[in-house]
C-alpha cells in the first residue's frame, strides 16, 4: 500500500512527473553520447597508434627501452608463444629484433633501423602489408628486405638492387651484410619512411649474430579497455627478469594529451550533472511543496515522518529508476548507430588525421560500462535531490502545515 | 476520572513580532461519552485548543492528561503512535489523501496501525457504510461532494477505534444541509459507541446541537454549558 501510494503519487501530476522523467532521460542520452564519443576517440586514436608500429604492449628485457642495445635482449624460447596467443583479446604478436646499422648503396650511405621480423605475424600486429607499394611482401625463409620509400629514393635503390647493412653485432662483433630489395614500403609519417628497412627474421638473427634472441615482441589487442587486463595476464606468462611494457610508456605524450583532452570533457559532463541537478531538484520542491497540508495531516493522524520519507523516496526512486532506464534504452539505438556510421570531420585536426593515414572520423565506443556508469551517475544525482524532502519532512510541524 | 483533563493551559506564539497569547490559564474536563462545541469568534483560540489536545503543539504552561497519560511525557514518535492509537482527527476540509478511494483511505490508518489487511478492508467497508458512502468506497476524493468526504473523514478517524475524535470545524466548508447530516452522523455514533466528540465551530445551527458548550474568547473559556 506504501509502494501503491508512491506510484500513485508519481502519476498525481502527470505533466510535472514526465518533465522530470524527461530530464534524466535526456541527460542520461546526452551523458552517454558525450562519453562515449570521447571514449570511442580516445580508442580509437591510441588502436591506430598501435598499429602504427608500437602494438598496445611490448615483451622485453627490463633493460631495453632505456638503452636501446643488443645486449639487452631476450630469448625467443624462454617464451610460449601459443600460450600468449591464447590471451583473451590479443591479436597477434610480432617478434622483433631491431636495430640500427649504416646502410649503403653505391656512393650514399644513412642511417636506418633493421627491423627482424616473422613476415606474417607482423602483418597481423601492424598490417605491415598494406604499406607496401611496389615488389613483394617477404617470406620467412626471404634473405631479402623491404625498404621504406624515403630511404630508397635517398639511397638511389630500386626493386631488385642490393642494400649494404654494415653494423655494430651481439657482443661488439660486426654486422655486415648484402641484402636484396624486395619491396618498397610507405609510411606516411616522414621519420619513419626515411629509415625503416625490415628483414625476415632469421636473416636478422644471422646477420647480428643472435641465434634465438629478440629485442621485443610487439603484442596488438582488440581494445584499450583490456590493457590492464591483457598485460597482467602475459606478466604471467613470461620470465620474471623481462617486463611488459605498455603505450602509455611507449607513447607518453599521446597518453598525456589524452588525458589532458579527458579532464576537458569531464568538465562538460560535470556542467550537465549541475544542470541535470537542478532539473529534478525543482521538480521536487514543488512536488513537495504542492503538498504541505497533506503531509500536515498524515503526521497528524498518526504516520511517522519516517514512513512518509519512505513513500516520497519511493516516489523519486521511481522517476530516477525508469528515467536512467529509459534513457539507456534511448542512448543505445543512437550510439550503435553512430558507432557503425561513424562522424566524419574536416578541417586541421582532420588534416593532422591524415598525415598519420588515420581516417579523420569520430568514433563512438559501445563499452558498456559507459552507459552504465552515465545512468547511474545521473541516477545518484537524481536520488540526491531526496536531501530536500528529509531536510523539509524532518523540520514539519503538523499544526504549522495544517494551518497553511 | 475525567478522559481529558486540562490544567492551566497557556499558549503562547512567540513567532511573531508581538507574542500572542492564543490560550490563557485554560482548565477543562471532559467525560468519556461527550458531545461537545468549542466555539468563539475567529481567533479566539478554539484550533490552538483543539491542537494542543491533539498533541499537534506544546503547551507554554500547563499540561494535558489524557486518561491518565501526561502528552508531555511522550517525546517525538511516541507521541504519533499516540495520536495514531487514541485520537481520531477530522479537520476543516482536504482531510484525505487525494490519491487513495474512499475505501483505501480509512483502510490507510489502519494499515499504519498495523492491523491485518483482511480485517481492515472489512472494518474499513462497514465503517463507510455506516457513514452511508457504501456505493462510493472506490470513489477518490475528487469524485465526493464535500460533505461526503468529510463523513469519508469521520470514517476514517473511527478506524483507529480512538477513545476521543477531535473535529476542527468539520462542517466550516459544507452547506446547511450537508453539515446537519454529518452532524446526524456524529451524533448517531456518539449515541450508539459512546463515541466522545469534541469539534469546533462558529455555526449557531451545529453549535445547537452540542450537548455541552466551552466558550472561548480571546484564549480563554468565559462560559460552560452542559444541556440535556
Ligand atoms: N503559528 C502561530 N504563530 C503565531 N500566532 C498564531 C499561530 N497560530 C495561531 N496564532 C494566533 O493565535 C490566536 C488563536 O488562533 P486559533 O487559530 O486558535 O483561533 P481560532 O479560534 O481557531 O480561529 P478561527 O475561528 O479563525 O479558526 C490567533 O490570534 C492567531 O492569530
Ligand atoms: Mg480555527
Amino acid at each position: 500500500m506504501y509502494l501503491n501510494l508512491s506510484w500513485r503519487n508519481i502519476w498525481r501530476n502527470k505533466k510535472r512527473t514526465l518533465i522530470a522523467l524527461a530530464s534524466v532521460f535526456f541527460a542520461v542520452i546526452t551523458a552517454v553520447n558525450m562519453r562515449s564519443m570521447q571514449l570511442g576517440s580516445y580508442a580509437y586514436m591510441i588502436h591506430s597508434t598501435a598499429r602504427f608500429y608500437n602494438g598496445y604492449l611490448q615483451i622485453q628485457n627490463k633493460q631495453y627501452w632505456e638503452k636501446r642495445s643488443l645486449e639487452n635482449s631476450i630469448l625467443q624460447d624462454s617464451l610460449d608463444f601459443s600460450r600468449l596467443k591464447q590471451v583473451h583479446h590479443v591479436l597477434g604478436l610480432a617478434p622483433r629484433l631491431e636495430a640500427f646499422t649504416l646502410l649503403s648503396f653505391g656512393n650514399t650511405t644513412r642511417v636506418g633501423q633493421i627491423i627482424g621480423i616473422e613476415p606474417e605475424q607482423e602483418n597481423k600486429v601492424t598490417n605491415l602489408k598494406t604499406r607496401l607499394i611496389a615488389g613483394e611482401y617477404l617470406r620467412q625463409d626471404d634473405y631479402a628486405a623491404l625498404v621504406s620509400k624515403g630511404l630508397a629514393q635517398m639511397l638511389g635503390l630500386s626493386l631488385g638492387d642490393s642494400l649494404v647493412l654494415y653494423g655494430q653485432a651481439y657482443h661488439g662483433q660486426i654486422a655486415a651484410s648484402l641484402l636484396p630489395v624486395k619491396g618498397i614500403i610507405e609510411y606516411p609519417i616522414r621519420e619513419l619512411n626515411n629509415s625503416m628497412v625490415y628483414i625476415p627474421l632469421q636473416a636478422a638473427q644471422d646477420i647480428f649474430l643472435m641465434p634465438g634472441r629478440l629485442t621485443s615482441v610487439a603484442i596488438m589487442i582488440d581494445e584499450n579497455r583490456h590493457l590492464k587486463d591483457v598485460k597482467e595476464k602475459v606478466a604471467r606468462l613470461i620470465p620474471p627478469h623481462y617486463r611488459v611494457i605498455d603505450w602509455p610508456t611507449m607513447l607518453p605524450e599521446l597518453h598525456q594529451s589524452i588525458q589532458f583532452d579527458n579532464i576537458s570533457g569531464m568538465l562538460m559532463l560535470a556542467i550537465l550533472y549541475v544542470v541535470i541537478a537542478f532539473g529534478v531538484f525543482g521538480t521536487i520542491v514543488m512536488m513537495i511543496s504542492e503538498r504541505v497540508r497533506e503531509f500536515g495531516i498524515l503526521i497528524a493522524v498518526g504516520m511517522k515522518k519516517t514512513r512518509l520519507l519512505i513513500v516520497t523516496f519511493g516516489e523519486i526512486v521511481f522517476i530516477s529508476l525508469i528515467g536512467a532506464l529509459t534513457g539507456i534504452l534511448g542512448a543505445l539505438p543512437i550510439v550503435y548507430y553512430f558507432a557503425s556510421h561513424p562522424i566524419r570531420f574536416t578541417g586541421e585536426a582532420a588534416r593532422s588525421f591524415d598525415a598519420l593515414g588515420i581516417e579523420p572520423v569520430f568514433n563512438f565506443s559501445t563499452d558498456p560500462t559507459i552507459f552504465l556508469n552515465q545512468a547511474l551517475v545521473v541516477f545518484l544525482i537524481a536520488l540526491a535531490t531526496f536531501a530536500y524532502p528529509i531536510f523539509f519532512i524532518k523540520k514539519l510541524e503538523p499544526d504549522k502545515a495544517l494551518r497553511s | 476520572m475525567a478522559l481529558i483533563k486540562v490544567e492551566n493551559l497557556t499558549k503562547i506564539y512567540n513567532t511573531t513580532a508581538v507574542p500572542v497569547k492564543a490560550l490563557n490559564n485554560v482548565s477543562v474536563e471532559f467525560e468519556k461519552g461527550e458531545f461537545t462545541a468549542i466555539v468563539g469568534p475567529s481567533g479566539s483560540g478554539k484550533t490552538t485548543f483543539l491542537n494542543m489536545i491533539g498533541g499537534l503543539d506544546k503547551p507554554s504552561e500547563g499540561q494535558i492528561i489524557v486518561d491518565g497519560v501526561k502528552l508531555a511525557d511522550l517525546k517525538g514518535s511516541k507521541l504519533v503512535e499516540y495520536r495514531l492509537h487514541h485520537i481520531g482527527f477530522v479537520f476543516q476540509a482536504y482531510n484525505l489523501i487525494p490519491v487513495f478511494s474512499a475505501l483505501e483511505n480509512v483502510e490507510f490508518i489502519m494499515l499504519l496501525q498495523g492491523v491485518p489487511k483482511k480485517e481492515r478492508q472489512q472494518r474499513a467497508r462497514e465503517l463507510l457504510e455506516a457513514v452511508g458512502l457504501g456505493d462510493r468506497l472506490n470513489n477518490r476524493p475528487g469524485q465526493l461532494s464535500g460533505g461526503q468526504q468529510q463523513r469519508v473523514a469521520v470514517a476514517r478517524a473511527l478506524a483507529s477505534r480512538p477513545e476521543f475524535v477531535l473535529a476542527d470545524e468539520p462542517t466550516a466548508n459544507l452547506d446547511s444541509k450537508s453539515a446537519d447530516d454529518l452532524l446526524d452522523l456524529m451524533e448517531n455514533l456518539n449515541q450508539k459507541y459512546n463515541m466522545t466528540f469534541i469539534f469546533s465551530t462558529h455555526d449557531a445551527r451545529v453549535i445547537k446541537r452540542a450537548r455541552r458548550v466551552v466558550t472561548l474568547r480571546d484564549g480563554a473559556v468565559v462560559n460552560d454549558q452542559t444541556s440535556n
